[in-house]
């Protein structure tokens, strides 16, 4: 089985979110970028499917050159070799399309995707991609079995869960649960080593449109004061839920 | 032409997020100058649609629809918006709606902005206010597509009645085998309670509370209020609780109307993914807690003393407004 892990690098999940060039594009200055944790989730998945059933896996990220580091810690982790489409990432139509193009020329047979990114959240990627390749695909995919060319997918979804019986080629859209935390992978010396000599392909952006352009950006309001309540007149509480906020 | 709205429904009746749906897809209409199509999928009284603007419902009733399935939904919904001439479609923000919608962008060649939290800025260009980074800002969002797709955040345009009678008419889009590649085998759901994504109300706890077997009073505080049980990532990590319930910038987001955290700290990676809520009640024992400045309403106590407490008043409160 050949595996696609599509990497989106993010601000890590600690960053303060701020703007510049008057609000118009992320400021990303001492912001530290990190594997989007759905992928991360979706990464150590396809470790697994490498280590019990002998599956290659490949990583592939839309980004500039800033993107590499992101990129060699998922090789460190385990990741046999690495694509880099040489683009700026402008829509998730666009990053479709781009990894499109990889899934087709490289032949896999899973295509394991985050069910967003935790940066824009456009949560688009991996259902166009499927799509376009005339792939199945399960959405906030939750836990993962292939035997053969048949797929077991759980997938999440409001107030449970979902079996679904699919057969690849597949696209998943991952999210914690497809592994277990305590399972997740932090590249160690050897792997770190081993990364250095393995393959990272930079290629070129097929034209493709973008269909959405982010031209501003705004902070939310800063929040007032909280309004303490004495854990002796819970009373209060009560009254300010329903009168003051009207929400009981 | 016509704005359409596709609303989901459960066992035949409409989710909440269905108005909503039909709500928004009204406004839009009027911005636009058009009307507005609802299209829905095995549900008893699609008539019901008219309350909210709906002109038109193309209504499905087909067997192989009956459980949910992304790609062959997007099929029908792709069909309606060709069979519409539509060039907007509205959806909601439910896990299954979010599922679709990328199917549906690639089909219709699209674009799709999700978490949406108001009315279009403007038509021409199209454009849209929603949040981004994980809540902790939001982006105004231009759909350059001539197809636009806008899902809408659960309870951010709420729901506007613009009483209208809907003509309801029988819409059968084609389907094919190759609709179906994936198959539901088990559905494994809570009956009969809120969930986070549908709830109004919101109860959360963490690790504060020390362990699973004190779960009993969180879940009675919620059951009071008709609200959906949440926890903090450790919680789940820790396997105190499901991980369906963890919230938070890498669980499920939410957005509900009043939002109870017991025994949380308030994680900015936590905080991320609440703060949509609008109105949050921190109850904890730290009065530093970082929760404490992003909360509306506090109380500095003890959950194992503060919680009683209030489920105790909330049922006074609840006989007295009965
Ligand atoms: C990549 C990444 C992603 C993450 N994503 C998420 C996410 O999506 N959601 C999330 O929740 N976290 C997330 N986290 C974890 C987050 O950083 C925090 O560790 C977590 O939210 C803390 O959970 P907690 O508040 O339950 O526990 P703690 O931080 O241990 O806080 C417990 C709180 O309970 C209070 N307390 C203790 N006893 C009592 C009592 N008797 N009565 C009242 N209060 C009491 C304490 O004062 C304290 O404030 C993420 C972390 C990382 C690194
Ligand atoms: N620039 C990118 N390069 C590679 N994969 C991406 C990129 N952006 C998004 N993805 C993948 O698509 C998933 C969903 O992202 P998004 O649609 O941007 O929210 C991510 O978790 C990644 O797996």
């Amino acid at each position: 089985m050949k595996i696609l892990v599509c990497i989106s690098n993010v601000p890590d999940t600690t960053s303060k979110i701020n703007f510049t060039d008057g609000d118009t594009k992320f400021d990303t200055n001492g912001v530290q970028f990190v594997i989007n944790p759905n992928d991360e989730f979706g990464l150590t998945r396809a470790m697994w499917f490498k280590e019990k059933q002998g599956a290659s896996v490949h990583v592939a990220t839309v980004g500039g050159a800033q993107t590499e580091p992101t990129i060699r810690k998922a090789l460190a982790i385990g990741a046999d070799e690495a694509i880099r489409i040489n683009a700026e990432p402008t829509d998730g139509f666009f990053v479709a399309r781009q990894l499109a193009e990889v899934v087709k020329n490289g032949g896999y047979d899973l295509v394991i995707a985050g069910r967003e990114s935790i940066d824009y959240n456009g949560g688009m990627v991996p259902g166009i991609l499927a799509t376009l390749l005339d792939m199945n695909f399960v959405n906030t995919c939750i836990g993962l079995e292939v035997d053969g060319s048949n797929a077991t997918a759980i997938r999440e979804i409001d107030g449970g869960k979902e079996t679904i019986g699919t057969t690849l080629p597949l696209v998943i859209g991952g999210q914690k649960g497809l592994v277990e935390e305590s399972d997740l992978r932090i590249p160690n010396m050897r792997g770190i080593m081993m990364a250095r000599k393995k393959a990272l392909n930079v290629i070129d952006p097929i034209d493709a449109p973008s269909m959405t352009t982010d031209s501003s950006f705004e902070k939310p309001e800063a929040k007032g004061p909280v309004k303490l309540v004495d854990a002796a007149n819970i009373d209060e509480l009560v009254s300010l839920l329903h009168n003051e906020a009207k929400v009981i | 032409m016509s704005v359409l709205a596709y609303t989901e429904s459960d066992k035949g009746n409409f989710k909440k997020s269905a108005f909503e749906a039909v709500s928004y897809a009204y406004e839009v209409a009027q911005q636009l100058g058009e009307t507005v199509t609802a299209v829905a999928i095995n549900a008893s009284d699609a008539s019901q649609l008219g309350t909210y603007g709906a002109a038109k419902v193309l209504h499905v009733s087909d067997d192989k629809l009956s459980s949910f399935n992304a790609n062959a939904y997007a099929t029908a919904i792709a069909a309606a918006a060709t069979s519409e001439n539509a060039k907007t479609i509205i959806v909601s923000s439910s896990a299954d709606s979010k599922y679709l919608s990328g199917i549906l962008a690639a089909k219709l060649n699209a674009g799709y902005v999700p978490n949406v939290v108001a009315a279009p800025e403007s038509t021409s260009p199209f454009k849209v206010k929603r949040t981004a980074f994980s809540n902790k800002g939001f982006a105004h969002t231009e759909i350059t597509a001539d197809t636009k797709i806008v899902g809408v955040s659960n309870n951010a345009f709420g729901i506007v009645e613009n009483a209208t009678t809907a003509e309801v008419s029988d819409f059968a889009p084609s389907l094919t085998d190759g609709d179906f590649g994936t198959n539901s085998l088990e559905v494994d759901k809570v009956v009969g309670k809120a969930t986070i994504a549908d709830a109004d109300v919101v109860v959360s706890a963490g690790r504060g509370l020390k362990g699973p077997e004190n779960w009993g009073m969180i879940e009675e505080l919620a059951d009071i209020l008709g609200a959906a049980t949440a926890c903090s990532k450790p919680v789940s990590d820790l396997g105190w609780r499901p991980h369906g319930e963890h919230v938070g910038q890498t669980g499920k987001p939410v957005a509900s109307n009043l939002y109870i955290a017991i025994g949380i700290s308030g994680a900015i990676q936590h905080l991320a993914g609440v703060s949509a809520s609008k109105t949050k009640v921190v109850i904890n024992n730290d009065p530093e807690a970082p929760f404490f400045k992003a909360a509306d309403y506090g109380v500095v106590g003890d959950a194992f003393e503060v919680v009683p407490k209030l489920i105790e008043k909330l049922k006074e409160f609840k006989a007295q407004n009965a």
